[in-house]
Order: C-alpha cells, then structure tokens, then sequence
C-alpha cells in the first residue's frame, strides 16, 4: 500500500504542517510556558498589593521582572538532579517527560485560526485536522495522569505516593466529568473536529457559551480540576503533602512539570475558547467582512486572506490569555477544596448535571428543529 | 487516512525530542553530590517508618474502577452525540434509556457509599 | 465502603509529619498512621523548639526575664511581657499609674490584633488562600510599625518593665492609630470577603475540629478555641486587670465550637480589640508612667546621675536585682491564644527561685490527637493553625 505520494502537494502540506508545528511549539514551549511563570508571579503580585518579581536585572535593568524568566531557566538546568535512594532511577527520570509530551501534543488537533485560500492554497490553521479530534484532545490529556502517577510512585517517598494517589483519583474522576460536559456541545455543533465547532460559531449567537452556559462552567470547572491548579491544586497541596508527586524533583525535571502545567493552561484556554467563546471570530463580524476590506485592487486576495489570518490568529490568542488570565485570578482568590469534597463535586455534582444537561440539549435540539 | 496523523506524529518526535532534551541537559549539567543523609526520601527530617511499596488503600481503587465504568459510557455518548441531529426523536429516546441505566448505576454506586470517602 | 475495605488487605501508612514540614510552623511532629486519607492514629511530638526558657529565669534578675518573654509567643511579644510584669507587681504588691495601665491596654490589644492577623493568615495560607494571607500581613505590618513607634522594635519589643514602661508613647501617637484605621478596616473587609463567606473555606472550616466541651475543660482550652464553643470565658472579663473593667466591649462567643467559629470568634476580636484601643486613647489620663519608687522601678538615668539615692537603687537593682517578699503568686492573663499564667515563686532573692509559663497553646495542642483521630488528613491543617500552637510557648 502506498501510504503516502509524495507529489508536490504533499511537499505544500508537509511544510506548511512544519511550519504550523513550529509557530504552536514557538507559542507554546518559547511564549507562553515561560513568559506565564512571570505573569503568574506579577499576575498575583498586583492582586496581593505587593512589588512582585522584580531582583533580577541585567546591568540594573529589570524589564518589569521579566529577566526571571532567564534566571529561573539557568538556576534550573544548573541544580543538581536529585534521585532518592530507593527510587526507581528509570521511571522518576522517565516520568516528566510523560507528562509534558501529551501537554504538547494536545496542540496537534487546537485549530489557532480557521481556513484561508492563499494564493491557490488552502491553508488551514490547525496541525492535523483529525476527524476525532476532541476525543484526541481527551485521549492524550489523559496520558499525562501516568507521568504524575508514576512521579509520585517512583520517587519511594509516602508523601509523593499519597500526592500521586490524589492526582491520579482526581485527574480520572475529573475525565469523565470533562467528556460527559462536552457532549452537549457535540450535539449542538455535530462534530468532532475541532476547526469545524469553531467555524460553526461565526455567528455571535451560535457561540457555544449561550447555547451550552451550563456545559461551559462545567467543562471550566472540570478542566481546572484536571490542571490541579488552585482550588483543586490537592495532589500538591503543600501544606498537607508537601509538594505531592513532586517532592523528590529538583531542577529541570521540577521544573517540566510546570512547564506541563502552563502548558496546559493554554490548551484550556485554547479549547475553551473554540469550543465556547467563537475560536477565532470577531463578534458580529464576519470572516467574509474582513477579507473584503482588505482586499483593494493592488493588494489582491491571497494578501487580504494573509491579513485576515493575522487578525484572527490573534483574536484567537487574545481569547486565550484571557482565559488564562481567568484561571490565574481563580488561582490567587480561592482555597482549596479537601480531597473528598472534590470527589464529591465531581461525582455527585458535576456528573449528575452533565447528564442531565445532555438530556436537556437533546430535547431542546429536538423542541426547536 | 493516515496522512492526517503525520502532523501529530512529527509533533510527537519534536516534542519527545524536547522533553528528553531537557532531561538529559539537567541530568549532565547539575553538580553531583551525594552522602548517605542527603539521598534518603524527605520525609520532614525523619527516617521513614514504612515504605511506600507496600498495599495502599483500597479506597483509591475504587474510583479507579468507576472511572473505567462511567468512561467508557461517556466514549459510547460521543459518536451518538456527533450524528444527533440526523438521528431525531428515535436517537433522544434511545439516549435516555441509555442515560437512565447509566443513571441508576451512579445512584446505586451513591446508595451504596462507594463515592463516600469516609 | 466499609464492607468493600473489609475483604481488602490493605496496609495502613505511618509516615512523620513534621517536624520540618511546611505546615507545621512553630516545629512539632505528628507521627500519623492513615488508612487511604483517613487518619487512623496521631502522635503529637513538641520539644523541638525547647531552649530550658523556665530554667534561664531563675538565673537572671527579676527584669533581665523581660526579653526571654519576649521569645514565647513571638507574635504578640508584648502580651507576654505584659503577663509576666502583672505576675511580678503582684508579687511585689504594687499597684502601677493609671496611665501606664491606659497605655499597658492599648499595646496588649495592638499585639492581640496583630497575633489574630498572622493566625487567620496563616490559615488562608495553608488553605491555598494566599491573597489573604498577604493582605492580612500588610494589616500586621502596619501594627507593627504602630508598635516600632512606642518602643522601637517591631518583633521583640521589650516594652514593659515591673512597675511601668520603657518609654511613654509618642505624642502624636494618637493620630497616627487615626490614620491608619481607614487602611487597616478596609483590607479587614478584603480578608472578610475573602474569607468569611467563600464556600471552599466554609466548607474546609465548618465542622472541622470539633470537640465536646467537656473534653475542651478538661484538656484545659482557654481563649478564642474555648469561646468559640459557646463557654464565655474572658479572663479579662473574669478577672479583670489593668483597666479592662472600665472599658466597654463584648467576648464574642460561638455555638458549635468547629474551626469556623474559631477563626469568626477571632475576627470579632480583632475588631473589639479596635474598640477598646479607641477608648483607651480617649480615657487615657496624663501622668507619670512608672511607680514612683526607685526599689521596683529602674530610676531615669538623669536621676540617677544627679541623685545619690537614685544612684545607689539602680545599683541595687541592677546587680541584685529588685527583691519580691518571700511567697508564690499565679497571675493569669487573656493572651491573643488564651489564657498566659505565671506562676512566680519568689525566695526574697533578687532572681526568680522559680517561673512557671502556663501557655495557651500547650494544653490545646495536646488535644489535637484525640480531635483529628478520624477525621482526614486534609483537616489537621485548619484545625492545627485554629488551635494556633506557637512553638516557642508551647516547648518553652
């Protein structure tokens, strides 16, 4: 079987899926995850009244704390790699990498932009436009659970165990919730693929936030829930386990699970943001608008359609700071919950209302058709 | 078919290529120092009494098995939900059964205290 | 579950927590056995921070005891020296000035307020409320440098003396608790919604912690932890001193006695502490500071440079120290935690012949165990910062 021709057009596709790859690894791994750990540290700075990060300065000159960043990255690749005695060396070294990989390959299927006609090409914004592609998103989200599982385990530590029990009942309770929110948003939209939901919304009132409000601060909440971030940060809650799974982790290795964590962030927002608040539309205007008011005579088509991918690529990451911005504010505001009032919240709250809101859409769908 | 997945594998091979970079780099760069104290688990400045490879509690497990029932409900709500619309009223119905057995396994399991910490 | 776990074997873990862990602040350990997160058995270990504080008394002079007290409860440090200064002057039988007593109460309360503000903090720190935390530190910075303008210091301020005071307060001082109210009530606001009706702490602190109160008498709770179960014990109420009786103001008290009630009961506090502040500086007469008797009380160095009988008393009181009548005495105090005693025994030398500290936090930290057997590891946490063990008080 010839799987792949490899004819001129499949050279097109396989730079431009190069080129998508590389801009969703610059954003993500070059942007976002360390310019988040400084906004996270400004970010609660300024709620808590304080001056924030701020010491470190390159010849006096601080750039509002950003040469953090810099500092956090050189003082970690120089710590020294710390395996406790007893562990399992393979697995606690292996582990990280676990859980950043399926972070970073969440992107492959989160569409940044919709699709565009650039000189005779059709260019769409996304890495690979998989048919499955929520259920991708799911699949390998879930991945990540063993590289914190076996963290926790591996380290021959009792609170890194109990830290890893946690992340491991609450990531897979959370998972169920998570895929149970997203039906109703799958019934409406009837898709799967991600480019295709967010194409559909680009009517302002065809966003998912007002036909699925409820399946929103579900799948909001849940989500979070499967970050472990604040209030649902217990398997690292480090007033009662410590660090959780990663008390055993020093340097760069520590320092990828965070990475992770960003990381994560951003897909939720990313998915947050294309499932519910219009991907990458403009509210009230259309795609079509924008094309044609960039498209003058001498400017041509392919130009027009180059300048609408610019601006709808950045709508779309403008939607997904925000979002970003909401979790952090979430983050800095609240408590966290015990274990089993999570358990609780995702068991007998959030389960429940899930499948009553599938019920509810489905009959809804049906009332209005 | 399979051309659609070489995205996410070229990402893969990008993104394990990063990871084990990093591992690697903080392996090979870090000092090394190490004395007995220093490499034993932190355990708040106490030796461990037990080791954590022994039998934990059943507890845990529990949710584990309720994930694999109730997770692989939701996979089967996920193609219904994709063709909903084209299904109609027969697919609703159909559904709400479905949800109804689903349902009275989670009362059952609630009934019974499995979600129950205590 | 019960009967899933019983066919089971599963193992319980014992595991330290503590003494260096991040919420066990003061230094103690508990040696926890769990089922799962269950706590199933609880060792509270203290003794880490013990420095013998009772044994060095008894090789000072009476007034050298002044900065050790300081060292107890290092949150209101002037609550201890003011503790161990009423146990003295009961000792001696002396009666201080009106205006030291005035100024006495304000600075007790100023370091109640303070002691409250880093407990509530730290609570919200280790319920993962760090915003509050902050806010509730900026509130303590700013008593503190309330307190850094009557004595100079801010953390240890050895501030009293038997029979008096270091210094008087700064004249302006006054206006300068006025200005900072408006600062000081709105981040208490800030903290209050924060906190108070956010339903993840609601959740983490209602019916938490709980203890019969009979268990509570009988391991001896006294303070917030006592009130908040509905017993309307004061000491200040009970057995009023300084001017305590002469001021008007309310001992909050709770109903169930959870960690909620607790941590309400100590918000209350804070603001009645404001009240009595208010109307201590409003009654507060003019006058001297000190006992005019130069035997108790160190004399001013411009006397004692000017007057030979002066001279001879600060002699005496420095190397012999002050000499209490032969006896023993017990003065309890309402410290921010509860109940502070000091039980003095005095041989009619110039040294303490013993000093006994009777903290707040000893009894209640030894009821942790029989409180937190059962419940879930996520709850020692709040039940351990309501109790507030302060370690260098409770291991002395």
């Amino acid at each position: 079987m010839d799987l792949f021709s490899f004819t001129d057009e499949f050279l097109i596709d396989l730079g431009l899926t190069l080129l998508k790859i590389g801009f969703i690894l610059a954003v993500t791994v070059g942007f976002f995850a360390p310019v988040l750990t400084w906004v996270e540290r400004k970010q609660s700075a300024i709620m808590q009244d304080r001056i924030g990060a701020n010491r470190a300065d390159i010849m006096g000159f601080t750039a509002l704390g950003l040469f953090h960043i810099i500092a956090d990255a050189l003082k970690m690749f120089a710590k020294e790699d710390f395996i406790p005695q007893g562990a399992n060396r393979l697995l606690h070294t292996l582990s990280p990498i676990i859980a950043l990989v399926p972070a970073l390959l969440t992107f492959a299927v989160v569409p940044f932009g919709g699709k565009y006609e650039l000189w005779g090409h059709q260019v769409n914004l996304v890495i690979s436009d998989l048919d499955v592609g929520l259920l991708f998103v799911f699949a390998i989200a879930s991945l990540a659970t063993y590289g914190y599982v076996v963290a926790g385990w591996s380290s021959n530590n009792n609170w890194s165990l109990l830290g890893s029990m946690r992340t491991a009942s609450q990531m897979i309770s959370y998972e169920v919730t998570m895929g149970l929110t997203i039906i109703g948003v799958l019934m409406v939209y009837g898709t799967m693929q991600l480019d295709e939901i967010g194409a559909a919304q680009e009517n302002f009132w065809r966003w998912g936030i007002f036909l699925q409000p409820v399946g929103f601060l579900m799948f909001l909440t849940a989500s979070i829930a499967e970050n472990k971030r604040i209030p649902f940060d217990n398997p690292e809650a480090e007033s009662e386990l410590v660090a959780g799974y990663f008390t055993e982790y020093s340097g760069l290795k520590f320092g990828m699970f965070f990475m992770a964590e960003f990381i994560e962030m951003v897909t939720i927002g990313a998915i947050v943001t294309i499932l519910f608040f219009g991907g990458w539309h403009i509210p009230f205007i259309e795609t079509q608008d924008i094309i044609d008011t960039f498209n003058f005579s001498w400017l041509g088509p392919s130009i027009a359609n180059l300048i609408t991918m610019g601006i709808q690529v950045g709508v779309f990451f403008a939607k997904v700071c925000f979002f970003i911005f909401i979790q952090m504010t979430i983050r800095w505001t609240l408590p966290r919950f015990r274990y089993d009032q999570i358990m609780k919240l995702g068991w007998k709250i959030l389960l429940p209302l899930s499948l009553v809101n599938i019920v509810v859409t489905g009959i809804v769908i049906m009332l209005l058709k | 078919m399979l051309e659609q997945y070489l995205g996410v594998a070229i990402l893969m091979a990008i993104s394990c290529a990063i990871a084990i970079g990093m591992v690697t780099a903080t392996t090979l760069l870090g000092p090394k120092r190490s004395f007995p104290d220093k490499d034993e688990p932190f355990e708040c400045g106490e030796s461990q009494i037990v080791s954590p490879y022994q039998r934990f509690s059943v507890k845990f497990y529990l949710v584990a098995v309720l994930f694999i029932l109730f997770d692989i409900e939701a996979v089967f709500l996920f193609p219904w939900a994709v063709l909903y619309q084209r299904l109609g009223w027969f697919g609703l119905i159909e559904m709400i059964v479905f949800l109804l057995i689903l349902g009275v396994g989670l009362m059952y399991v609630w009934v019974r205290g499995g979600l129950d910490w205590e | 579950m019960s009967d899933l776990s019983e066919n089971l074997h599963s193992d319980y873990m014992t595991l330290n927590m503590g003494p260096s862990h991040p919420a066990t602040h003061g230094t103690v350990k508990f040696l926890l056995t769990l089922d799962g997160e269950t706590v199933i058995d609880m060792v509270v270990d203290i003794g880490y921070l013990h420095r013998g504080f009772e044994k060095m008394c008894e090789s000072v002079t009476w007034t050298n005891v002044f900065p050790y007290t300081d060292r107890l409860n290092y949150c209101s440090a002037i609550m201890n020296n003011i503790g161990y200064a009423e146990a003295v002057e009961k000792l001696l039988g002396i009666e201080t000035t009106e205006r030291c007593k005035y100024i006495r109460v304000v600075v007790n309360e100023l370091s109640r307020i303070s002691d409250h503000y880093t407990n509530i903090a730290a609570a919200a720190l280790e319920l993962g409320a760090l915003t509050a935390f902050i806010y509730f530190v900026e509130t303590r910075e700013i008593v503190w440098d309330l307190l850094e303008m009557v004595c100079g210091a801010r953390l240890t301020s050895n501030y009293i003396r038997v029979g008096g005071l270091m210094c008087d307060i700064p004249d302006n001082f006054n206006e300068e608790l006025e200005a900072r109210y408006p600062k000081l009530d709105s981040l208490y606001d800030d903290v209050d919604k924060l906190l108070t009706k956010n339903r993840i702490f609601l959740d983490r602190m209602r019916d938490t912690g709980v203890l019969s109160t009979e268990s509570m008498l009988s391991y001896g709770f006294t303070g917030p932890c006592l009130r908040a179960s509905g017993i309307d014990y004061d000491v200040r109420k009970a057995h009023p001193y300084l001017v305590y009786d002469k001021l008007d103001w309310d001992v909050p008290i709770g109903t169930v006695g959870d960690n909620f009630d607790r941590y309400l009961v100590r918000m209350e506090e804070i603001k009645q502490s404001f009240k009595m502040i208010k109307q201590a500086m409003k009654d507060m007469p003019d006058g001297p500071i000190n006992v005019d008797n130069p035997y108790m009380r160190q004399p001013s160095k411009q006397d004692v440079y000017s007057r030979m009988e002066e001279m001879i008393a600060h002699f005496k009181i420095t190397i012999e120290g002050l000499k209490p009548p032969v006896g023993e005495v017990y003065m309890p105090t309402e410290a921010a935690n509860g109940e502070l005693g000091f039980y003095l025994v005095s041989d009619g030398g110039g040294k303490p012949y013993k000093c006994r500290v009777r903290p707040p936090c000893f009894s209640m930290t030894a009821a942790m165990e029989e409180i937190c057997k059962g419940s879930m590891l996520a709850d020692i946490i709040p039940t351990f910062d309501m109790i507030n063990m302060i370690g260098g008080e409770s291991d002395r």
